[in-house]
């Protein structure tokens, strides 16, 4: 579904990724790991066009999509939950949620209304309050929940978890795995790898901007060095 | 994962409701315009309908700055280019014998194109950088139109007084009430114009560009293609105040049409009455305009400065205590009356509560 070969991406100056190989392939759930500034942000930026790549290619549905707009990636399908949630702060959780899926039919939008409330009841209470106002685990179900509504082949989160309290995490992870069995590819990036190995099918570990590692989450999670580096074990 | 019990969900109709409860309502409209066309009928001297006539004429333009300044939250200090692509073009064309309502007609697709040519290259820039090049591209052109030979130069052009009529725009000084009138038509043309453009997809798109841009990307908003949008219906009716001005006062030159000052005191009365605020930018130009002809009348040529001070002080008064502006001041003060209003109406007839003042209008 998705197939990174070769990406070099410059940040501010630096060199934030060199050469870095990814595939995610058609239902699978992939998690990128790594510490600060190791360049998961960055790939996520890239592959969903809101930075442009030096270097190297980006294959979305067999089309290349490295250099097109960030819009028309999100309309083809690859979806990106940004870091720290970025909700339109001043519109309410309806009108964000609809803001996700204005370029579709108001058949589908309502459907897929339906779904998010289903996914997140207390979405539904919320529904005419501004978003601004809720507290950091809400807005990140209102950032995912209008992701969802643009109906994703795709779908990047960056950090999910950040900032919010453990038993938000734990819903949301509950509804990405949700996501996951109804068939939505999803590729994860995520600092509480314990929780992303967990959920992961596989997982690629971000060191300096190289792929240092990659494997089934499982043996990722068994392997020492992610053990003593990451885990602290 | 069972499903879990959904407590409030909106109904479509409700959802179909959600683009326009953040405009105004059209009591909120009728009442506003039945107000504005009674003033020159309760202030009868001429300068009271002067003050009206040039209110009107800073409000459509206002109006204007407001979309793509204050809806879509890209800060323009260069929409006096628009105002004089007005005022220019339809000096021009009046000039040459064409009737003034076509000239003007000619002049928004022209302001509109110049809008979306200026927007093309400076909407790549983000916040203040983006203002600062607008103030850059509209002061090159004021430098080009008072040294270039064809456009009247530093001296300006006159527009000759032709015979009083409707078709000709112009109208007896002795009483200037249909200027007034036309003023008010196109202003309802402008106000028209901008709420149809934001009750529809695209007021939602800017909206969220405002709020943030790249999420606006990340979820599929041709970012670029509808700041180009908002910008060009905004010169565009801009323009529509710069070709009324000139046809009101028959004289353009570059500080009058052109100036930077021109372009401050649009934003000027947008945030003094409410910048992204549907009738805000009204308000701050009837303040504005009033508080301009008072400090004239009262310190004579030297009063330009005073009123500068004053505009200075209220906008220092309106963004410590309510950075909404003049209009989120009335409807804060509003509210508390339009619940008892609604309590009294209730226990008589049981009708929808009031909503007027509950309305970001």
């Amino acid at each position: 579904m998705l197939t990174v070969s070769d990406l070099h991406v410059d940040y501010a100056g630096v060199v934030a990724l060199r050469g870095v190989d990814l595939r995610v392939e058609p239902g699978e759930l992939v998690a990128l790991v790594g510490a600060n500034g190791a360049g998961k942000s960055t790939l996520l930026a890239a592959v969903s066009g809101l930075h442009r790549p030096v270097r190297g290619t980006v294959t979305f549905l067999d089309e290349e999509v490295g250099r097109l707009p960030a819009y028309r990636i999100a309309r083809r399908g690859a979806v990106l939950v940004p870091e720290g949630r970025r909700l339109f702060g001043h519109q309410t959780v309806l009108q964000n949620l609809l803001l996700g899926g204005y370029h579709r039919t108001s058949a589908e939008r309502e459907a897929d209304l339906s779904r998010v409330y289903e996914l997140f009841p207390i979405l539904a209470e919320r529904s005419g309050q501004r978003a601004g106002t809720l507290s950091g685990g809400e807005q990140q179900m209102v950032a995912l929940g209008r992701a969802l509504m643009s109906r994703p082949k795709l779908l990047m989160l960056d950090e999910p978890s950040l900032g919010i309290s453990p038993k938000f995490t734990r819903m949301i992870f509950e509804v990405l795995a949700e996501i996951r069995r109804a068939g939505t590819t999803i590729l994860l990036v995520e600092q509480n790898l314990r929780a992303a190995l967990e959920l992961a099918d596989r997982a690629y570990v971000l060191q300096t901007g190289e792929v240092v590692m990659s494997g089934p989450a499982d043996e990722l999670a068994s392997s020492d060095e992610v053990r003593r580096s990451y885990l602290g074990l | 994962m069972s499903a879990p019990t959904v407590l409030h969900r909106p109904s479509p109709a409700r959802l179909r409701a959600f683009p326009v409860r953040r405009l105004p309502s059209w009591t909120t409209a009728v009442v506003i315009v039945a107000a504005l066309a009674a003033y020159p009928l309760v202030f009868a001297d001429s300068a009271a309908h002067n003050i009206g006539i040039l209110a009107l004429t800073f409000g459509i333009a206002a109006t204007g700055w407001n979309l793509l300044g204050g809806y879509a939250g890209q800060v323009s200090f260069g929409h006096a280019l628009y105002f004089g692509t007005g005022a220019y073009t339809t000096a021009l064309l009046v000039r040459d014998g064409w009737s003034p309502w076509l000239a003007i007609a000619l002049s928004l697709p022209l302001a509109a194109l110049f809008a979306a040519a200026v927007g093309w290259p400076c909407f790549r820039l983000r916040h203040h950088y983006y203002s600062i090049a607008t103030i850059a591209v509209a002061e090159i052109v004021f430098i080009l139109v008072t040294n270039l030979p064809g456009l009247g130069q530093a001296n300006g052009w006159e527009l000759p007084v032709v015979e009083p009529s409707l078709a000709n725009l112009q109208f007896s000084l002795l009483d200037k009430r249909p200027y007034y009138y036309v003023a008010l038509g196109f202003f309802c043309v402008a106000a028209l114009a901008v709420w149809l453009f934001l009750r529809g997809r695209a007021g939602n798109y800017v909206r969220a560009i405002r709020d943030d841009q790249v999420a606006a990307a990340a979820v599929g908003i041709d970012v670029h293609r509808y700041k180009l949008a908002a910008a060009a219906l905004s010169g565009a009716i801009t323009a529509l105040a710069g070709g009324f001005y000139v046809m009101y006062v028959l004289f353009v030159d570059p500080p009058s049409g052109l100036g930077l000052d021109l372009s401050v005191s649009f934003t000027l009365m947008a945030v003094l009455g409410g910048v992204g605020r549907f009738w805000g930018p009204l308000l701050g130009a009837w303040v504005l305009v009033f508080v301009q002809d008072l400090t004239r009348q009262e310190f004579s040529g030297s009063g330009r400065s005073v009123d500068l001070l004053l505009y200075g002080a209220l906008i220092v008064l309106v963004s410590i205590t309510e950075p909404g502006g003049l209009l989120a001041i009335l409807q804060r003060l509003w509210a508390p009356v339009a619940r008892r209003l609604g309590r009294a109406s209730r226990t008589e007839t049981d009708p929808e509560p009031v909503e007027s003042a509950e309305v970001k209008a």
